[in-house]
């Protein structure tokens, strides 16, 4: 049914559609009114099922493993801080193969402590073994978890899916939330492959010392493997059912003939998508790609996009630029590795008949607006040739360079970001918030 | 609490013939019906207070419940030589997860029985003193803030024993651990406030807390089946010597338990809803020295000389004890003595209140 | 595509007032994305919230930088920052006061812009007045509604409807009523009210 909804609200409504038994809640911006939402279902009586307020984000993941691994479809929600506080329990759920199914309302992680968005939480977790899924739009954000069940549970991994914290979880979109009655059709009842039936006893969590546990995990890549088979079908099946594309493993825009790329995740995309339209009637050949499925990460669907610009005569290189929600220090890129080696895998394949030329763009951190302006400046120097291999979008070089003028000067220069506040708050004008 | 007063003594021992006794009231473990939660074939340290307890606690459950349980085990010594890969000496559905979530976890599985409507199966969540104590107490507290409907069992062994005896919150002041050595001038375990977790559970006043020791597992026995009378929060406490990090003789294991007891650094006693409903009164008390003696984690208080500043000190604290919760029946209170038998009809925790 | 910032504090349903406008186009078959500046929730802070219309999908997730119309439910902020800053040449501003732009201190700056497009309207008076609580927005949507034409009044009743019940709704209907009537008298007069201080 067609709604204009708040992302969280939208989410909180699929989520409860999917059934889920043991929902776990603590609060952390800018989830919350995920949690608030499925609460208020529980307690009217309008969803059937578990609801614990928990004393950490520890707790919640943890008492979502128990919850799963007793047999109920599980749920929980959290962000920054909160899941960093909560990943041993994190890679606990991955290695113990429960198909648990968290949101992770997308925000910085401190220190400087911020409540805004970038994909530094997320990233943080990117080997723990759970599927990662990023949403571009509250309806695609609404959408995934209905699919995150389903392919969790076919698995018997667990699936994080992501979403823009404030700029999806407080936005009011339109959005087609799914009907009971489609859910039901789609999702099937859990049925786990381990679970704790006094019934019919097992351990599970045993120690595996070095004679098994290379196998071990070695299940936990081949489920990853199963996964980029596994997320297009399941998407494909939704689309059948629900009548929109969503899901899947990567989205390419207008890529086909495109000189100049633009890889991203999340939200972002939208405004990128604005700009490579602007730029296209401006006769530059842009286009984007969206990585909707981070982890795994989607090598052969990437080349498949990428690769699939026609070559032109011209032997100009393709430009690609990769947009970092999240900054990994002491590292050239997160996502920028990822394609890198994606793009260098050998496969067989003949390498592409153009020089490649990439290029990171650490963009929107803690929450700082990307927009079509400073995306289009940026691209308009990716096209001309002079974008840096690595470079932070709208950077303020005056604020840098006095705190390092401050750093030189005196051994107790104090904390950074303080002086920094310090400095922002005398040279910018009243700031609209 | 329904019950009725049996004498038993044998002269020269403190064992007690099941067979002065009727049937129905045998001690869980001298039935062949018994459930053998843990089984043999773990891999732990000969003397091991724990494994005793542990297999006492869960048959004891194990009956309360018919067979439903799902038990959820910290990280720890009772985890690990009880699941050594590929083997498990658990016959009963288990499950651990990590070191500090036991009773989150544990609080989960409850959550999904009872959103499965499964009322019949019953939760069990056990870990040693650093998993309670230290690193799962705010999990803990969690638990028992919310009146989940869970039984926590904490083994306390006094230390991190798993990884090499070092010291945990509730290790005794001047014990001697790998990070409380006894060298210099203050030598072993500081001084500090200790944190007595049964106390913290009866501030919450959840339904049941206990203390007990592998020295009395028929009194062991019955606080654990006497838990499963209960719904929501429930807390057992169980000294269990071990004979690796307390430098104690194996063969010393339940002794050592004794003494904890008899001296008063150990009270046992059984609290409903916050207030104490009755505590095991010593029956021939002993200075602390004995207690301590047995044990080379305390060497240094007698060798190279004695130092009778620090166990004057504890001997304080087990005086303490004595005088709080009236265990010498010199003392006059309300306490009655230390009775218990047959297991009493089930009623859950609002009645109990 | 048109975009509206609304400016207000903590308290005072800037964030509702985006979300209900949304909702109006919604019920027009429009697309709608509304949003506030994020922060801490504090009573009493400014806040600024957009709204976003369009016939097409809305696909960017930006700060609107260059609104097509302001929505300025309380004067206190006027000077305390750059609350005009990006308003399009030829763009809205429904200011709730009862007093006019000059004289709040604007008259320069009224005189650089299409004086029917500038409003000052006394959107608390009327929410006091017929719910009983100075919360402007319904009011302001019905001026929004009068001075733009970019909703009609019919889509903001009902978006009120919606989302609130009683005598709150029957409240904020009412006022939300008046304020239209309000803004539409003013437009057909086509008198501004600030010349006169110049």
């Amino acid at each position: 049914m067609l709604k204009q909804i708040e992302g969280s609200r939208a989410v909180a409504e699929a989520v409860a559609a999917c059934r889920p038994q043991v929902i776990c809640a603590y609060p952390i911006t800018p989830q919350t009114h995920i949690v608030e939402a499925l609460g208020a279902l529980v307690k009217s009586g309008e969803l059937n099922a578990s609801f614990m307020n928990v004393e950490s984000e520890f707790a919640a993941m943890s008492a979502v493993i128990g919850a799963s691994a007793a047999g109920a479809r599980a749920y929980t929600a959290t962000a920054s801080q909160g899941l960093l506080y909560m990943s041993e329990a994190v890679y606990n759920a991955a290695g113990l193969g429960l198909p648990v199914v968290m949101t992770v309302a997308n925000r910085a992680i401190g220190a400087p402590i911020n409540i805004w968005n970038d994909h530094s939480d997320a990233m943080s977790q990117r080997d723990a073994g759970w599927i990662q899924l990023y949403a571009e739009t509250n309806q695609e954000a609404a959408d995934l978890h209905v699919q995150a069940f389903r392919i969790a549970e076919v698995l018997s991994n667990p699936v994080m899916v992501c979403m823009d914290g404030f700029l999806l979880t407080h936005a009011s979109e339109r959005v087609d939330l799914p009907s009971q009655g489609q859910v039901d059709a789609f999702l099937p009842h859990y049925e786990p492959r381990q679970v704790l039936d006094p019934a019919d006893p097992v351990s599970i969590g045993a120690m595996v010392g070095p004679e098994a546990f290379t196998e071990v995990r070695y299940l936990a890549a081949e489920r990853m493997r199963q996964a980029l088979g596994l997320i297009p079908t399941v998407a494909a099946s939704f689309a059948g059912q629900f009548g929109r594309p969503t899901g899947g493993l990567v989205r390419p825009y207008r890529t086909e003939d495109a000189e100049l790329i633009v890889v991203a995740l999340g939200s972002v995309l939208g405004t990128i998508k604005d700009a490579v339209d602007e730029l296209r009637d401006d006769g530059i050949r842009a286009g984007a790609l969206g990585i909707t499925t981070f982890r795994p990460f989607p090598v052969q669907a990437v080349r498949e996009a990428l690769d699939g610009a026609s070559a032109t005569t011209t032997g100009r290189p393709r430009r690609l630029v990769v947009i970092e929600r999240a900054l990994a220090p002491g590292s050239d890129g997160i996502v920028t590795a990822d394609l890198r080696a994606a793009l260098s895998a050998p496969d067989g394949r003949p390498p592409h008949p153009r020089a490649t030329i990439i290029s990171t763009v650490v963009a929107g951190l803690g929450g700082r607006a990307v927009t079509r302006k400073s995306l289009l400046a940026m691209l308009a120097s990716a096209a001309r040739g002079d974008l840096l291999p690595f470079s932070f979008l709208d950077l303020r070089p005056d604020l840098i360079e006095a705190e390092l003028a401050r750093m030189r000067s005196a051994r107790r220069s104090g904390p950074s970001a303080e002086n920094m506040l310090r400095d922002l708050s005398a040279t910018a004008p009243g700031a609209l918030g | 609490m329904p019950y009725e007063r049996i004498k038993f003594y044998q002269t020269g021992s403190f064992a007690a013939g099941n067979r002065l006794l009727p049937e129905d009231l045998h001690s869980i473990q001298s039935s062949e019906a018994r459930a053998n939660t843990l089984t043999c074939g773990h891999r732990a340290c000969q003397g091991c207070g724990e494994a005793l307890g542990a297999r006492y606690a869960l048959d004891a459950v194990m009956r309360a419940t018919k067979g439903k349980l799902i038990a959820v085990n910290a990280t720890g010594c009772l985890e690990v030589f009880s699941t050594p890969f590929p083997e498990t000496s658990w016959q009963i559905a288990w499950l651990h997860s990590l070191f500090g979530n036991a009773p989150a976890v544990a609080s989960g599985v409850a959550a999904a029985l009872k959103a499965m409507g499964r009322t019949d199966v019953r939760v069990v969540a056990q870990g040693g003193d650093g998993g309670t104590v230290d690193i799962g107490m705010a999990c803990l507290s969690g638990m028992f803030e919310r009146d989940d409907d869970v039984f926590y069992i904490c083994y306390d062994n006094q230390a991190y024993m798993n990884t090499g005896v070092q010291r945990s919150g509730a290790t005794p002041p001047a014990a001697r651990t790998a990070t409380t050595p006894a060298v210099g001038p203050e030598p072993g375990n500081n001084f500090g406030q200790g944190k007595n977790v049964p106390l913290i559970a009866m501030a919450h006043e959840i339904p049941y807390v206990a203390t007990a020791t592998v020295a009395d597992l028929r009194d062991l026995e019955y606080k654990a089946t006497r838990a499963m009378d209960f719904h929501g929060a429930r807390y057992l406490h169980i000294l269990v010597p071990c004979p690796l990090g307390w430098g104690s003789s194996p063969a010393d294991t339940i002794k050592v338990a004794r003494l904890a007891t008899e001296s008063g650094l150990f009270p046992v006693f059984e609290a409903e809803a916050g207030q104490v409903t009755g505590a095991t009164p010593i029956r021939r008390r002993v200075p602390v020295t004995d207690y301590l003696r047995l044990q080379a984690r305390y060497a240094h208080l007698f060798r190279p000389e004695e130092r009778t500043d620090v166990i004057a000190r504890i001997q304080a604290s087990a005086d303490r004890n004595i005088a709080r919760f009236g265990l010498l029946n010199d003392h006059k209170t309300s306490h009655p003595e230390r009775v218990r038998l047959a297991p009493a009809p089930h009623h859950d925790s609002a009645e109990a209140r | 595509m048109f975009q509206v910032r609304f400016h207000g504090r903590g308290g005072q349903g800037v964030v509702t007032a985006a979300e209900l406008l949304a909702s109006a186009a919604f019920r027009e078959d429009r697309y709608a994305q509304a949003f506030p500046s994020f922060g801490s929730e504090r009573m009493g802070a400014p806040v600024t919230s957009f709204c976003r219309i369009d016939d097409r999908p809305i696909r960017t997730h930006e700060p609107v930088t260059d609104p097509d119309v302001l929505l300025i439910q309380d004067p206190t902020l006027l000077h305390q920052a750059d609350l005009f800053a990006g308003l399009k040449p030829g763009g809205y501003v429904l200011l709730n006061s009862t007093r006019s732009f000059g004289e709040l201190g604007l008259a320069e700056f009224a005189a650089r812009r299409d004086s029917d497009r500038l409003r000052t309207l006394p959107a608390s008076n009327l929410a006091m007045a017929h719910l009983g609580r100075p919360l402007p927005g319904a009011p302001m949507l019905g001026g929004l509604a009068a001075l733009t034409g970019v909703v009609g009044l019919d889509a903001v009743l009902a978006a009120i409807a919606e989302r609130f019940t009683g005598k709150v709704a029957a409240g904020n209907a009412v006022a939300a009523r008046a304020a239209f009537e309000f803004v539409a008298a003013e437009q057909a007069t086509e008198q501004p009210k600030e010349k006169a201080d110049a």
